[in-house]
């Protein structure tokens, strides 16, 4: 099998979307906080969040979507810490940040081997099962490729397209983009920009739990250590791929996630009899790093991001 | 737009606001009134408590004690909402404009409930053409905002506050960053919206603005209401005084013997730098026992022209000749060495670094020469003798050479600036904008200095977007627009207007100015 079959194939491409996935949530999540003026690098530590909560919640006996649902609630909690630290008391965002991922990762961890203290390999869930659209999974290659995948798969997709109208069509959206731009407009316009970022970063962090609930209740299926394994930083990186637009930060996902499921394929490849592994695992990175430079050099980057705003100084 | 003014009811009343910053009284019991239809000009220096006043009309500070009505009805303070939907509109000096956004999305921002679903663009984009019919505010809905002229942004400024129903106009030094043309059109939209019954407060300091367009002045100095008068019944020379508190007598500009080229640029271009344009093959000459004056809007060309001569851009076609030589290495370090003072734009960016104390930054451009370093370690005595002569001299006020920079008001950074760069007795002075934001005694004194190191043989560049300065002080004027540099005209050959034409972009030919 050479690339062009890989690149040909249904399976392929069905593997990349499932891959783009979690990154797409969580992307968008860290889109709508960077939009509103706040960098918020408690992503990764968020996602392992979302991915506990909603599988304890499914372990539990709670439904899949209440694990969804959970997920989110967990998320925009920390987003709240991440929020309140950063808008009102306007403390430097990288270290809120970090901070953030620490005290999430280890709260989880913590949390898991209080749940289950004698547990050595992680229990199954039932997951999220992949539901075929009607008509459209029978278009062959692209069928099975797109249509074939699970629900929270389709709402990745979805929330792109709502996220994209949010921004660009709807008075909220319009305030949310000045509050990372130019502050002082929007607080000239008698709106509160405490209000809208504390929010956005709310709305931000439940998504990034989200995409970090798909590993768990789409994916694997199963909690374990390190699962999330430095997709947020990625999807910062994606966000600046995407040039902070919905619909470039969907292709930069995708491409990475074709990029991953590519690799494991090629080390399959005589080609991979011959390289060691790793370099077929570092690809997508290298690739994302080349791609980054490129795309990166007429990025639009908020003119306020990271710009701390307290009304009345003087 | 006199006359009827005072019959009309009251539209607006301040009734003894006070507010205090620390031990700083910004505004102490100040009261007036503005009717409808009228055009108050609130005059004072920096610092006078303008700013302070109408930010707290505004509802963005709130009064320790004090009122606002609008229309008969109190403010609830500390809430611009309020005040907005009062109808009161505020076009800020700094402009509250997104740069990344166009200017339908920064005009109808706030102006929908959040949470409806989809705005009405098309209905937007109707009224704002309407308003900009109305008042003559042409301007491009679709425009980005960051692709707009200052005087355009000014305009969306105003349209904002007109899309929201104001009937209370407030412009904070609204012509400050103008040509004399845009200001004309400015004072024609005022004029517009007063016979539409509108009510305008003007926050100036230049006098003969306040002058051509108010019907009423009021007068603020060190935070108290000084006077308050008929525009008509007052002149310029009486608000002067009663503005500063005592005659300030203009520095006298003496003839002084011209001298030989010191610093040349020959047919010198540089790339353009993002939005700022480069030089386009321009000829400048500063002689000794000269103030060559640079008039021109703000981001024109002017950075890059005192980069070139100070040494941080290299041209990339044309000479630069110091002395009549072209020098075999150009820099920072070569041109200071060489006897260029650099007075930079922006105090706080370039011109210090806000967190050093005032001994590092006074050696700032000298810490690598003795006495302040020796085999390279720093001698901290030096230094800070040094910084201690400066601040004496030249009347920096200050807790001592230990303190952080940032801690200085404008005025007392620039001073330690001027004394930073003039005890090396240069003979080339670049001065960029060296008063923007001083009140009049630290600009009388920037001035005096600058005169006096004219008077001593040395050349002085000097750039500004305040014409009245360039005119007042400049032996040859030169007007910068878009990269290219007028010829040199002598001191009087022109008038404010002529000057005007040269700003806007007239009178430049295609291509090579081969005029000079």
């Amino acid at each position: 099998m050479d690339i062009v079959d890989i690149l040909l194939s249904a399976s392929f491409w069905a593997a990349a979307i499932r891959i783009a996935s979690p990154l797409i949530f969580a992307a968008l999540g860290e889109l709508i906080c960077e939009r509103a003026g706040v960098l918020n690098l408690g992503i990764e530590g968020i996602m392992v969040v979302g991915a506990f909560a909603g599988w304890m919640t499914v372990y539990s006996g709670g439904g899949l979507w209440a694990g969804v649902g959970v997920a989110m609630l967990a998320g925009m909690l920390f987003g709240l810490l991440h929020a309140v630290l950063t808008v009102p008391f306007g403390l430097s965002q990288h270290v809120v940040g970090l901070g953030i991922t620490m005290l999430a990762t280890a709260l989880t961890y913590f949390s898991y081997r209080l749940a289950l203290p004698e547990v050595t390999s992680p229990p199954k869930i039932e997951a999220f099962q992949p539901l075929p659209v009607p008509v459209l999974s029978d278009i062959p290659v692209l069928g099975p490729a797109v249509f074939s995948q699970t629900p929270l798969t389709y709402l990745a997709f979805g929330l792109v397209i709502a996220v994209s109208v949010i921004l660009y069509r709807t008075p909220l959206g319009l305030a949310l983009r000045a509050a990372g731009e130019n502050p002082a407009a929007v607080a000239a316009q008698g709106l509160s920009v405490g209000a809208i970022r504390i929010g956005a970063v709310m709305a931000g962090s439940g998504l990034m739990a989200l995409g970090g609930a798909f590993l768990t209740m789409s994916a694997f299926n199963s909690f374990f250590f390190e699962m999330v394994n430095g997709r947020g930083w990625i999807c910062i990186a994606l966000v600046v791929f995407g040039s902070w637009r919905p619909g470039k930060t969907l292709i930069g996902a995708i491409l990475f996630a074709a990029f991953d499921a590519l690799q494991v394929r090629v080390q399959q490849t005589p080609l991979g009899a011959d390289l060691p592994y790793q370099i077929f695992l570092m690809m997508p990175y290298l690739l994302s790093i080349l791609a980054l430079v490129v795309m990166s050099r007429r990025a639009q980057v908020p003119a306020a991001l990271m710009v701390p705003f307290n009304k009345g100084e003087r | 737009m006199a006359g009827t003014a005072h019959k009309a009811p009251v539209v607006l009343r301040l009734d003894r606001i006070t507010k205090t910053f620390g031990a700083l009284t910004a505004n102490d019991a100040i009261s007036f009134d503005l009717r409808e239809g009228e055009v108050i000009a609130l005059l004072g220096e920096n610092g006078a408590g303008k700013t302070t006043l109408m930010n707290i009309l505004f509802g963005q500070y709130t009064a320790d004690s004090g009122s606002v009505a609008v229309f008969g009805k109190t403010l609830p303070p500390g809430n611009p909402r309020a005040a907005l939907t009062a109808g009161v509109g505020m076009v800020h000096q700094h402009f509250t404009l997104a740069d990344n956004m166009t200017v339908l999305e920064n005009i109808v921002l706030g102006t929908q409930p959040l949470w409806k679903a989809g705005f009405n663009r098309a209905g937007a984009r109707q009224r704002i053409l309407e308003l900009v019919g109305a008042y003559g505010l042409s301007v491009d809905p679709d425009a980005l905002v960051g692709s707009l002229t200052v005087g355009e942004r000014q305009r969306v400024e105003i349209l904002k506050a007109l899309y929201r129903d104001a009937r209370i106009l407030i412009l904070d030094e609204p012509t400050a960053v103008l040509t004399p043309q845009e200001t004309d059109d400015l004072f024609a939209t005022l004029r517009k919206a007063v016979a539409l019954g509108l009510s305008v407060i003007f926050i100036s300091h230049k006098l003969h603005e306040v002058m051509a367009v108010s019907d009423r002045v009021v007068v603020l100095r060190h935070g108290r209401l000084v006077a308050e008068t008929e525009t008509a019944a007052t002149d310029k020379y009486t608000l002067a005084e009663l503005m500063v508190g005592a005659r300030i007598d203009p520095p006298a500009v003496q003839a002084a013997p011209v001298g030989r080229v010191l610093i040349e640029l020959e047919n010198v271009s540089t790339p353009d730098r993002g939005a700022a344009p480069g030089l386009k093959s321009v000829h400048l000459k500063i002689r000794g026992g000269q103030i060559v004056g640079l008039a021109g809007v703000s981001g024109n060309g002017q950075a890059a022209l005192f980069d070139v001569l100070g040494g941080l851009i290299t041209p990339a076609r044309g000479v630069l000749r110091r002395d009549g030589a072209v020098p075999g290495r150009w820099s920072p370090r070569a041109a200071v060495a060489g006897g260029i003072a650099r007075i930079p734009e922006d105090r706080h960016k370039t011109g210090t670094i806000p967190d050093f104390n005032l001994t590092e930054n006074a050696v700032l451009e000298l810490y690598g020469q003795p006495p302040f370093s020796r085999r390279g370690w720093l001698n901290r005595g030096a230094a800070r003798a040094f910084a201690r002569r400066i601040i004496d001299a030249y009347d920096v006020r200050c807790p001592g050479p230990e303190t952080r920079i940032r801690l200085l008001s404008g005025g007392n950074m620039q001073k330690l600036i001027l004394g930073r760069v003039l005890e090396t007795v240069p003979d080339v002075i670049l001065a960029n904008q060296p008063v923007r934001g001083l009140d009049i005694g630290a600009l009388t004194y920037v001035h005096e200095q600058l005169l006096a190191a004219r008077g001593r043989g040395a050349g002085v560049l000097l750039i500004s977007e305040d014409l009245d300065e360039i005119m007042a002080l400049s032996d040859v004027i030169h007007v910068i627009s878009e990269g290219r540099l007028s010829p040199g005209f002598e001191r009087g050959s022109k008038t404010t207007a002529e000057l005007g034409v040269w700003l806007a972009g007239h009178g430049f030919g295609e291509g090579d100015s081969d005029a000079a």
